[in-house]
């Protein structure tokens, strides 16, 4: 379905191309290109400002880029999805900021996350089988909040919050996650079991990670793309990228 | 005619001729003096012999009178024209009787206590009128007064067929006045349309063509129907060449017309959204109650010219500051009181200030009355300007459009050059970097809360000239603020400028052509639209400020 | 929703509501008691209710069922309609013009076609969109259909654009805005200024008998009970959980999968048959429909009532508008000047200091007094629309 070819040969399960966006003539993305393979774990740093953020947005239809290809799988064109749509063809995104939905209980949160029945009729006449009670009992012990089911998510810790929401994440079902600043307001404690977390899931899952917290990143032991000014600076493994020079000097030196 | 056309027309040429009798005193006693010596009669002295002469000497004395060129000479002679013309049966006074007590002619005392018994009317007969209105017509149409002249002119192309071609010779050969002059022109080529002579008919039409006036337009009409109905096709074609072009004029003039009733629509609803293009557009909070600012606004012009009665235009412009002051402070008091409290949370912002909006009403209600108040008008805002014989703009909407521009720049310029301008713009676009600066973000909030608010009052002003002062005035303008500044586009007062012209222009522009109230649907049906399409407005800023999800 | 999992559709709707199954208990013994005791007690007696009381108390079901489907969407999906008068409105007009085609030729001009305003304005034949109005049946799909449509149309294209928030509230409010101008001409065919009045009858049974008044009553009891029943399906299933996902986070319901468009769009429509039911009741009841109905003014009146009950509680949506209506009929008719004092307060306090409305400081008291959970036990009364 692409209308431009891809110019790489590897299969891909995102692929981002030339891709530009701008708000009021400044540019957020800029001519950015980024191909992440099937069953890979990436992390994206980058300066406040980068365009990490927007990035996710141009993938996941909130935003239309100006130019560019986005690919999914080698031939999902992502720009003609929206939020919902995309979120359907399989891709998952946690915001920076957490977003859950506080005033429903933990478990309400991830029943409602679990794949399937998103129309209007099936959530009219959504039944919990068994099948679905195992799958959400299984997410709950994965992000160790089992405990809480029943707690309003509204009442959690931020850093539960966030599981919360990487568990939701994992209910979807997703092959492609983007996840957002995870670390965030968690303790160094959670900050690692975050890390373990996602290596995990890299076994079943592709990921793109965006992270500040270098010890996550090095927890994460994986290829890191520096983003700046809406485009990539440097991508390696993260000893590498740590010794480019202009990434210490635009970004690390700081 | 009516009693009434009758009375007023009296009064009008009271009115024009006055001043120019004052002028004249000086050669007129002159004259008199002169006058005096040969035949020793006065004005009164005709109009003495008037009361009891026949129809045949009337003629003659009538005669008599015109030469005298009193200051009541012209009035006589109109007022004995239409009939007005009594005198007392005890001692002869000559009196004006329309439809209240009679006036006396001399004097223009009032007599009151004097039944229908007691006067008599000074009859006449046809040829007597026939002969008045050719000997007022030459008074007037000699007047020294331009305005006289031009206003005798004008009624010529009334009677234009009925005109003694001599008297309108003499005139049009001293006439100075080039707009006067091309009056009388006029009235010759209506005279020329009645000619026998078909080259003369034709110079007729040649001359009637572009002019304005709906008695040309008749005339012409008239011709054209008649050559139509005597077969004279060259004729026809000239005159119907000379009407279309009148209409296309016509035409232009009635866009002309809707324009300016459209921008001076547009205006309003400039002024009404304005103040609410700062409290929705810039601070993002939904005042439901901007409506009850204007109407405070009002109510203070209201209240000030209740202060001083004497002076209505002075009231006026004291009320600008007053009104701003007063629905300021108002203004100030609910975002200190209830908004503040809200922020972040529009829709209880707008429950909230809908309750108020509610409570302002019954408090103006209780205190002045349920009823309708009317504010007195100041003389320099009455008034039309002519722009040509069939259209005439009228002040007061002028002045609307120059004040809510003169409103908005002011606005603009104390957003742009003052500091409190720049703090406002700096909390609205990053709050704890602005308070981090040492801006005190909650003062500038009441502040920008008001300025808003005063804003809205001195639209109120403005609506106290166009419309009745109520309590429910502000309810009628708040959809309508809304719907600018929302299809203008959120933040931005070139937008509300843009939004306002455009929606009063297009609701004028409808309203011939589908009514008024059909005309506001369209218009409301089409933003509802047009919201659809473009949610963030005609001009929206894409940024992260506005941004509502 | 603890145990939301647990059992089928009918305990979730009946078991697990303790407030609900009073107010259904409370809504069912006044639905039958008070038109009992209106036929069958003595005027003079203690236990009789005289029609006017019944017929006034019947406005309040129609209200409450109003304030339900106000509720509906503003409480659970956070779309703050102030337009709703409108649903209303036409539903009103839907069952107004049967019961003018059902006065035939009583009328003043006695024309068995027309109306009597039709014949007043000279008009020589019924506009097409009468037709059928004299079948019982079709009003009453008319009266589902014609503010469904209008509000599906309308939902459509707001909610696909993504208009939300007070931009939204807005457009609802110009929306019956635009309606109230319309139903005023005289040309579009509605009774203009007047409205529709002077009925006859309804199914053949004499509009002012104290039986039909009755029989009115009951059929807005039970209205509302089954609105209520209706709302309260929605709300306890994944789709009333999807909808305060919307409300809390519509992004993150977009995100999750979720076409948000397509579940605004239903309750909106749901919501607005239920509020043209509340309509098509209420005209018979009080005897007339006019474009009065479709002020902004009373949209935003039904707001406040929902305020005031407790919005994302339905039973609290009932208490609310019968709350306020009974204060309203109380204050209008003993110190007016104070209603509009009093109605604009409710709106600033309920805002400031009682965002949960009175069920939420029902249950605050409660909780304060020590009693583990309240009676809302699986209702949500917060969070922000
Ligand atoms: N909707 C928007 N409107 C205006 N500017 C935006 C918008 N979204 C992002 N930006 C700008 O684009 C740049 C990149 O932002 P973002 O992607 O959030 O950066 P990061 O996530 O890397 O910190 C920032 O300068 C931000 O201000
Ligand atoms: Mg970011």
């Amino acid at each position: 379905m692409s209308i431009q070819a891809k110019h790489i040969e590897q299969p891909t399960v995102l692929y981002l191309n030339g891709v530009s966006v701008s708000f009021d003539g400044f540019k957020a993305l800029n001519s950015l290109s980024l191909y992440i393979a099937p069953g890979e774990m990436r992390a994206i740093i980058g300066p406040n400002g980068a365009g990490k953020t927007t990035m996710m947005d141009v993938i996941t239809g909130k935003t239309k880029p100006d130019e560019g290809t986005i690919l999914f799988k080698d031939e999902i064109d992502l720009t003609k999805y929206d939020e919902a749509a995309v979120a359907n063809l399989g891709v998952g995104r946690k915001f920076q900021k957490p977003s859950v939905i506080e005033s429903l209980t933990v478990f309400e949160n991830l029943e409602m996350s679990l794949k399937g029945g998103r129309s209007v009729w099936a959530a009219l006449n959504h039944r919990l089988t068994a099948e679905k009670k195992a799958k959400i009992d299984e997410i709950l012990t994965m992000i160790d909040m089992t405990g809480r089911a029943h707690d309003m998510a509204g009442s959690l810790s931020h850093g539960q919050k966030q599981w919360l929401e990487i568990g939701m994440l994992l209910g979807q079902e997703p092959q492609l996650l983007l996840i957002d600043e995870p670390a965030a307001g968690m303790t160094d404690e959670e900050t690692m079991k975050t890390a373990e977390l996602f290596k995990m899931l890299a076994k079943k899952h592709s990921l793109m990670v965006v992270e500040h917290d270098m010890d996550f990143i090095e927890a994460l032991d994986c290829k890191v793309t520096v983003l700046c000014e809406g485009s990539v600076l440097a991508e390696g493994s993260l000893a590498a990228v740590k010794a480019n020079q202009k990434v210490i000097e635009t970004y690390l030196g700081r | 005619m009516t009693a009434y056309a009758r009375f007023s027309l009296l009064f009008l040429s009271l009115f024009f001729t006055a001043p120019l009798f004052a002028e004249d005193m000086e050669t007129a006693s002159a004259e008199t003096v002169i006058s005096d010596i040969a035949e020793e009669k006065t004005l009164q002295d005709y109009l003495a012999e008037l009361t009891e002469a026949g129809f045949r000497e009337k003629e003659e004395l009538v005669l008599k009178v015109v030469e005298t060129d009193e200051p009541e000479t012209l009035p006589v002679m109109q007022a004995l024209l239409e009939g007005d013309l009594y005198y007392v049966k005890d001692g002869n006074t000559l009196v004006y009787k329309t439809s209240g007590d009679p006036v006396t002619v001399f004097g223009g005392e009032t007599m009151t206590g004097l039944g229908s018994r007691d006067i008599k009317k000074i009859s006449v007969n046809n040829s007597l009128r026939t002969l008045l209105r050719a000997q007022i017509s030459r008074v007037e149409l000699f007047s020294k007064n331009p305005q006289t002249r031009k206003t005798a002119a004008i009624n010529l192309l009334k009677s234009a067929d009925e005109l003694d071609p001599a008297l309108l010779d003499e005139a049009l050969s001293q006439e100075a006045d080039a707009g006067i002059k091309e009056i009388l022109l006029l009235v010759e080529g209506i005279r020329q349309l009645e000619s026998d002579d078909s080259a003369v008919r034709l110079e007729g039409i040649t001359a009637l063509t572009g002019s304005l006036y709906p008695e040309v337009r008749g005339a012409l009409s008239n011709f054209a129907n008649r050559a139509e109905a005597d077969g004279n096709g060259k004729e026809l074609a000239a005159a119907e060449a000379a009407l279309s072009k009148i209409n296309a004029m016509l035409r232009f003039n009635s866009i002309f017309e809707n324009l300016y009733f459209g921008l001076a629509l547009g205006a309003v609803l400039l002024l009404a959204a304005i103040g609410l293009a700062i409290t929705f557009g810039v601070m993002g909070v939904i005042n439901m109650a901007h409506g009850e600012m204007i109407m405070l606004g009002a109510y203070t012009t209201y209240v000030v010219q209740q202060l001083m009665p004497a002076n209505p235009g002075a009231s006026l412009i004291v009320s600008i500051p007053a009104a701003f002051l007063v629905a300021g402070l108002v203004g100030v008091a609910i975002e200190r009181g209830i908004i503040r409290h809200l922020y972040g949370r529009p829709l209880e912002t707008l429950l909230a200030t809908f309750g108020l909006s509610l409570i302002l009403q019954q408090a103006v209600r209780s205190i002045f009355g349920p009823l309708n108040r009317s504010v007195v008008t100041p003389e320099w805002m009455a008034g039309t300007f002519e722009v040509n014989p069939a259209l005439a703009l009228t002040y007061n909407r002028l002045y609307i459009i120059i004040f809510s521009l003169l409103v908005l720049a002011m606005l603009a310029l104390v957003l742009k050059r003052t500091l409190f301008g720049l703090q406002m713009r700096a909390v609205t676009m990053n709050r704890p970097m602005a308070s981090s600066m040492g801006i005190r973000t909650g003062w500038v909030d009441a502040l920008t809360f008001g300025l808003g608010s005063g804003i809205a009052g001195i639209a109120g002003v403005a609506l106290s000239q166009l419309t009745n002062v109520g309590p429910n005035m502000g309810q009628s303008y708040i959809i309508d603020s809304f719907m600018v500044v929302v299809f203008g586009g959120v933040g931005n007062l070139w937008g509300t400028l843009v939004g306002a012209m455009s929606l009063g222009v297009v609701n004028k522009i409808l309203e011939p052509w589908a009514g008024a109230v059909v005309a506001k649907i369209l218009v409301l049906v089409f933003i509802i639209l047009f919201i659809q399409k473009r949610p963030r407005g005609l001009f929206a800023l894409k940024g992260r400020s506005v941004d509502m999800g | 929703m603890n145990d939301s999992f647990k059992g089928g559709p009918l305990t979730r709707l009946i078991m697990n509501d303790q407030a609900g199954r009073r107010l259904l208990g409370v809504l069912l013994a006044i639905s039958i008691l008070v038109p009992l005791s209106n036929l069958l007690m003595p005027e003079g007696s203690i236990l009789h209710v005289s029609t006017f009381t019944m017929t006034l108390l019947g406005k309040y079901l129609c209200y409450a069922l109003l304030a339900v489907a106000v509720d509906l969407i503003w409480g659970y999906c956070g779309i703050l309609s102030l337009g709703h008068g409108a649903f209303f409105a036409l539903g009103g007009y839907a069952m107004g013009m049967y019961l003018m085609r059902q006065i035939g030729d009583r009328g003043v001009y006695a024309n068995p076609e027309l109306p009597d305003f039709m014949v007043f304005l000279n008009w020589t034949e019924l506009p097409w969109y009468w037709y059928g109005f004299d079948q019982f049946w079709f009003a009453m799909v008319m009266v589902l259909a014609a503010p469904g449509i209008l509000a599906f149309v309308f939902g459509a294209l707001a909610f696909r654009s993504r208009v939300t928030g007070v931009y939204l509230s807005i457009i609802t409010q110009a929306l019956t805005y635009a309606l109230l101008l319309a139903f005023f001409r005289n040309d579009m065919g509605f009774g203009g200024n007047n409205g529709l009045t002077d009925f006859k009858d309804i199914l053949g049974f004499d509009l002012q008998a104290d039986t039909t008044r009755a029989a009115l009553f009951f059929s807005s009891g039970l209205a509302l009970m089954m609105g209520y029943l209706i709302s309260r399906y929605i709300v306890t299933s994944k789709l009333g959980r999807v909808l305060v996902a919307i409300r809390d986070s519509e992004s993150r319901a977009r995100f999750m999968g979720y076409r948000v468009e397509h579940y605004k769009l239903f309750v909106f429509v749901v919501s607005a048959m239920l509020a043209g039911v509340a309509g098509a009741l209420y005209v018979p009841q009080v005897g007339i429909i006019n474009p009065g109905e479709f002020s902004p003014i009373n949209s935003i009146e039904i707001i406040i009532w929902v305020a005031v009950g407790g919005r994302g509680t339905l039973f609290g949506a009932v208490i609310g508008a019968i709350l306020v209506n009974y204060a309203k009929t109380y204050f209008t008719g003993a110190f007016a000047e104070l209603w509009l004092f009093l109605l604009g307060g409710l709106f600033v306090l309920t805002t400031l200091y009682l965002p949960k409305g009175v069920v939420g400081l029902w249950a605050q008291i409660k909780g304060k007094m020590g009693g583990p959970g309240s009676g809302s036990g699986s209702e949500k009364a917060e969070g922000q629309a």
